[in-house]
């Protein structure tokens, strides 16, 4: 299944700021980047072209793994401010 | 509450700090609960099930009017190989005594919460803690995103994460090994279906602990609890195997879900929900100092979980009422100092929290060491054992018992097992 459709069963407040922080260039130094696999909404993309980590963080569990598998200790993780991020209703 | 100052202000609202502000409510104390979620649960996802003792402790009689989903009356371990699996089921009779629930945390910890508001605690819901105020050093309250509270004490019940036992250095950044990743997919069944596919009556429920199949390579568990019209699927995994494998934790849980002894329990199921939680690896060694001056840590915060035995809940709720009747304490005292909170270590110690963890200080890493044994050798050898012993066909059964038997010696199992066996003699033994 989809990571998506996962996603879509879920309900999401998205802020218009992201609670999630990386810096580009040591993103780009990281050869492993656990991000990619270990977020389990598959927040974090790398535009290769770009040299860009995408990061929809309107999709974030708020479960915080990111922040402790990051390699690098490169993201600046924090909650959502209120009223933002997901709602779990059989958690 | 009078220029938003209260005795104690307890940060997070899920069971270590309701917890906490009732016992301190009950104690006539002026308590502050501070959550950052709409309404309490919506922010948190467990398996799971809370364990009647301890939740009877501060909710006595929960069960007859708290929105529980069923009384679990069945303990399950699946074994599974690529393809097939054996199973282990227990049994028991919920008649009178109640062990454990399954509930759904938007409607527990808001059932809860309430609770403790008719009891006397102030609720501050969607509201978010920035950070502890210090003030000449000292913890003097908090900062969140609208404004300040100001207390003599603060309990932190903010979580697996802490940020604020991070803030004034109780915690250390974690790593890879600390943690657990839980991820969890809820299926919709109609009642009646979903109580024939797991044989349960009306109010009784099923928990299933999953070792192996897809999940053999690494040190993960999977599992399924029965609510009332729902089955929670999923499964949890340490941080650093899940990094080693290079895996994403859904995929995982797509390729347990298609297992052939898995889904038909939760086939035509509607998927409801997915999300995803950690779980602190609940080690003595990793626990972190739990008190300072003006402050106490509870629960996940302070890294209460029983892995072994999947307790979590009831941990948080006893840590809880040991922080309450230790700040009870203090503010009878006047004192709000390290020294003088230092009773709610000795408390932890006299109870089940710190004996259980010592207990199991080391049990992670000896089952990691040992994990192809548990999630591989032995499901393989349960199922060859079963196939032989049912296949009916033109092979003697001599022959068979004897092609077993080479095959137990020659998967060393019984040398396998004697690591695990003697670390398990040695827990018993231990003083």
């Amino acid at each position: 299944m989809n990571i998506n459709d996962k996603l879509a069963a879920l309900q999401f407040n998205k802020s218009n700021e992201s609670h999630l922080v990386v810096d580009n260039d040591i993103c780009m130094r990281c050869s492993e980047k656990p991000c990619l696999f270990i977020c389990p909404a598959q927040v974090y993309n790398w535009d290769e072209k770009k040299c860009l980590m995408n990061i929809r963080y309107e999709n974030c569990l708020e479960c915080g793994a990111c922040k402790i598998a990051c390699s690098k200790k490169n993201i600046s993780w924090r909650y959502p401010d209120v009223e933002y991020g997901v709602k779990f209703k059989n958690g | 509450m009078e220029n938003n100052k209260v005795e104690v202000i307890v940060v997070g609202a899920g069971p270590a700090g309701v917890s906490s502000a009732i016992t301190l409510a009950r104690a006539g104390k002026k308590v502050l609960l501070i959550d950052r979620a709409d309404n309490a649960g919506d922010k948190n996802m467990f398996g799971g099930t809370i364990y009647a003792k301890q939740t009877a402790e501060i909710f006595p009689k929960f069960w007859e009017s708290a929105p529980v989903e069923r009384a679990i009356t069945e303990h399950k371990i699946f074994m599974l190989t690529d393809f097939d699996s054996t199973q282990y089921s227990y049994r028991y009779s919920s008649k009178g005594a109640y062990k454990a629930f399954t509930v759904i945390r938007s409607k527990w910890d808001k059932w809860c919460v309430e609770q403790a508001q008719k009891e006397g605690v102030y609720y501050a819901p969607k509201t978010l803690v920035k950070e502890l105020l210090i003030d000449n050093g000292k913890v003097a309250g908090v900062k969140t995103q609208f404004e300040d509270f100001y207390s003599d004490m603060v309990i932190i019940a903010d979580g697996v994460n802490s940020l604020l036992a991070k803030q004034i250095g109780l915690r250390k950044e974690f790593t890879d090994s600390d943690m657990t990743l839980n991820v969890k997919e809820v299926f919709k069944l109609p009642k009646q279906r979903l109580e024939d596919r797991f044989n349960l009556d009306e109010n009784t429920g099923s928990a299933v602990r999953i070792l192996g199949g897809p999940l053999k390579d690494m040190f993960a568990m999977g599992f399924m609890y029965t609510n009332k019209d729902t089955v929670s699927i999923g499964f949890g995994v340490s941080l650093d195997e899940l990094k080693k494998q290079k895996v994403s934790p859904y995929e995982l849980l797509d390729d347990l879900k298609e297992h052939p002894s898995v889904a038909p329990y939760i086939k035509d199921g509607e998927l409801v929900e997915y999300s995803a939680h950690m779980i602190p690896e609940g080690s003595f060694n990793h626990i972190p100092k739990v008190f300072d001056n003006r402050v106490l840590l509870v629960g996940d915060a302070a890294g209460f979980v029983d892995n072994i035995h999947l307790e979590g809940t009831n941990l948080a709720m006893l840590s809880g009422k040991l922080a309450a009747e230790t700040a009870v304490f203090a503010i009878e005292k006047g004192d709000f100092s390290a020294s003088t909170l230092s009773l709610y270590y000795k408390k932890l110690k006299d109870s089940i929290i710190i004996k259980d963890l010592k207990t199991h200080n080391n049990t992670i890493n000896v089952l990691k060491k040992n994990i192809l044994t548990l999630t591989t050798l032995c499901p393989n050898l349960a199922c060859e054992f079963f196939e032989m012993f049912t296949s009916a066909d033109e092979i003697s059964k001599r022959v068979k018992y004897r092609k077993f038997l080479s095959e137990v010696l020659k998967s060393g199992v019984i040398f396998k097992m004697m690591p695990l066996a003697f670390y398990a003699l040695g827990r018993c033994i231990k003083k």
